[in-house]
């Protein structure tokens, strides 16, 4: 069964190379809930503070908050970048995230190899490679650019292909930041229909955003995270009407 | 929509009370190897893009290992009062071999910093950006290894069938590196000054390493050279392509002794703080 569980969850991120110690001794005198030395006098910042939640197959879940809540932490974790320090966390079903749409491109290379070089990042076998070149290229419509190094692209024209690679996927738990609302208006119709079909095609979709309309529009609950903890959970109306009361 | 490998259910557990650090760290190894197509891939657009636009590319390697070969073989050959066809094919592997070595090590100390994007968004296995660094090293080398055979016919000599010896000298030498990429690759990117440090014993090393003079010019003293780990390693590969002769006992054991050390060193590093180097780098 597609489902996340976490229990728990702690995400610590610990501050290497603070240069000087009046650095280190400023950010701890503000006496900061987040920030503190743990037990071997390292300054740690608590990204994620005892997170308990579960996500069951079918759930719409948007993560709010404000900036440096811990969304986008949260998404990393989800998806095995950052293990946690404290906590259990299962996750069953396939992954996919579009949480940065440049990750693991080379900008040396045209389109056409970066999607290549994707499709090793995934691990495809050569006929896959060959429907997912296909795919990217008929629905990102760059036409000749295809076969030109991506550090010629203009910022729209990277957008596309990021997220046609990205998107060529249908996984099981879908992770995503809110990166993709960018790109020209035409785009952006073609964009949507895909996503709606990506989103209705997995299991679960977790979206960290700013914006409450993506929120309402695709979600069916939310979860207000507020540094590091979960302020609120449950029904997007009243979660998202709760917090904007709060300010 | 495209139903790849990633649809085929799988199941991630995390349990910080029990974190199965071995377990996840054989599962990186093993998956890191299953994608050595990545790896290469990513090694060969290493290499295209650093020499983009360059007439020769990867040759200029070659030429400057020539260079020094010319400069430093008529001089030190004087200097040590021997003939150039003893000499020569001596420099000539010797020189080859600790190139690699010195790139090797000292690109290690870069794995995981450069690949700092890819661990910070996508689930890849470390052992990638260690393979990625063995291979890009590899494939400059193998730019250089044909001023072997050349310097070998110019000056007639013929090495014996011992020489198929230096083939397991050559495993040796891409398992230490591959150990040195995974091991160096992880410190220097939590401790910033590892890289510099080992920049410098490099330098050192080199000097200390019997590659511009020979060992038996240290007569008696020669018994201390297997404690020179680069010595070891070095001449698993020269002795038998040089001398004619596999390299001794002794060398050979201190270099898997070595080899056995720094693996051992580099894989309980990795089991121990696999889960800590996306917050490194």
């Amino acid at each position: 069964m597609v489902q996340i569980e976490a229990q728990g969850l702690r995400v610590e991120f610990p501050l290497y190379h603070l240069g000087a110690r009046s650095l280190k001794k400023r950010l701890l005198a503000r006496a900061a809930a987040r920030v503190r030395t743990d037990e071997s006098n390292r300054v740690v910042v608590s990204a994620l503070r005892d997170l308990d939640f579960r996500i069951a197959s079918g759930e719409r879940v948007a993560l709010i908050g404000r900036n440096g809540a811990g969304k986008t932490t949260l998404l990393r974790s989800l998806a095995g970048i950052y293990e946690p320090v404290g906590g259990r966390l299962l996750i069953e079903g396939s992954v996919g995230s579009l949480i940065d749409p440049a990750a693991g491109m080379d900008h040396d290379s045209t389109g056409r190899e970066n999607v290549r070089l994707r499709a090793l990042y995934r691990n495809l076998d050569p006929d896959a490679q060959d429907v997912l070149e296909k795919e990217v290229a008929d629905f990102a419509g760059l036409g000749e650019f295809m076969d030109v190094p991506i550090k010629s692209y203009s910022a729209g024209m990277s957008i596309r292909l990021a997220f046609a690679i990205a998107t060529a996927m249908q996984p099981q738990i879908l992770l995503m930041d809110e990166w993709f609302m960018a790109g020209d208006a035409a785009f952006m119709e073609k964009a949507e229909a895909r996503l709606a079909n990506l989103v209705s095609g997995a299991d679960i979709l977790v979206i960290a955003t700013h914006d409450m309309t993506i929120a309402r529009r695709w979600c069916t609950r939310a979860i207000h995270l507020d540094a590091g903890q979960i302020v609120a959970d449950g029904p997007v109306e009243p979660v998202i009407e709760a917090m904007l009361a709060q300010g | 929509m495209l139903a790849g490998p990633l649809s085929l259910p799988e199941t991630f557990a995390f349990d910080a009370a029990a974190p199965r650090r071995g377990e996840m760290a054989r599962a990186d190894l093993r998956d890191g190897f299953a994608s050595w197509r990545l790896a290469w891939a990513l090694a060969r657009l290493d290499l295209r893009n650093r020499y983009r636009g360059s007439v020769i590319g990867p040759f200029w390697m070659t030429l400057s290992t020539l260079l020094m070969l010319v400069g430093l073989g008529l001089l030190y050959a004087r200097l040590l009062g021997l003939s150039l066809g003893e000499y020569l094919p001596h420099l000539t592997v010797s020189l080859v071999v600790w190139n690699v070595i010195a790139g090797m090590v000292t690109d290690a100390c870069t794995t995981m910093t450069t690949a700092e994007g890819v661990i910070r968004q996508l689930r890849v296995p470390f052992t990638v950006h260690a393979l990625r660094s063995v291979f890009r090293n590899g494939l400059t080398a193998a730019h250089s290894l044909p001023l072997i055979p050349i310097v070998f016919l110019a000056f007639g000599h013929l090495p014996g069938p011992e020489a198929v010896l230096a083939l397991p000298g050559l495993a040796l030498l891409l398992l230490n590196a591959f150990s040195a990429s995974m091991l160096l690759g992880m410190i220097c990117a939590r401790f910033r000054d590892i890289g510099p440090i080992v920049a410098n014993v490099m330098q050192l090393a080199f000097f200390l390493t019997p590659i511009l003079w020979k060992p038996e010019l240290l007569k008696d003293a020669a018994v201390w050279l297997p404690l020179n780990p680069f010595y070891a390693v070095l001449e698993t590969l020269r002795g038998p392509l040089v001398e004619g002769h596999a390299g001794g006992l002794t060398v050979w054991v201190a270099a898997i002794l070595y080899s056995a050390l720094l693996g051992g060193l580099a894989y309980a590093f990795f089991v121990r703080f696999r889960g800590r180097l996306a917050f490194w780098v």
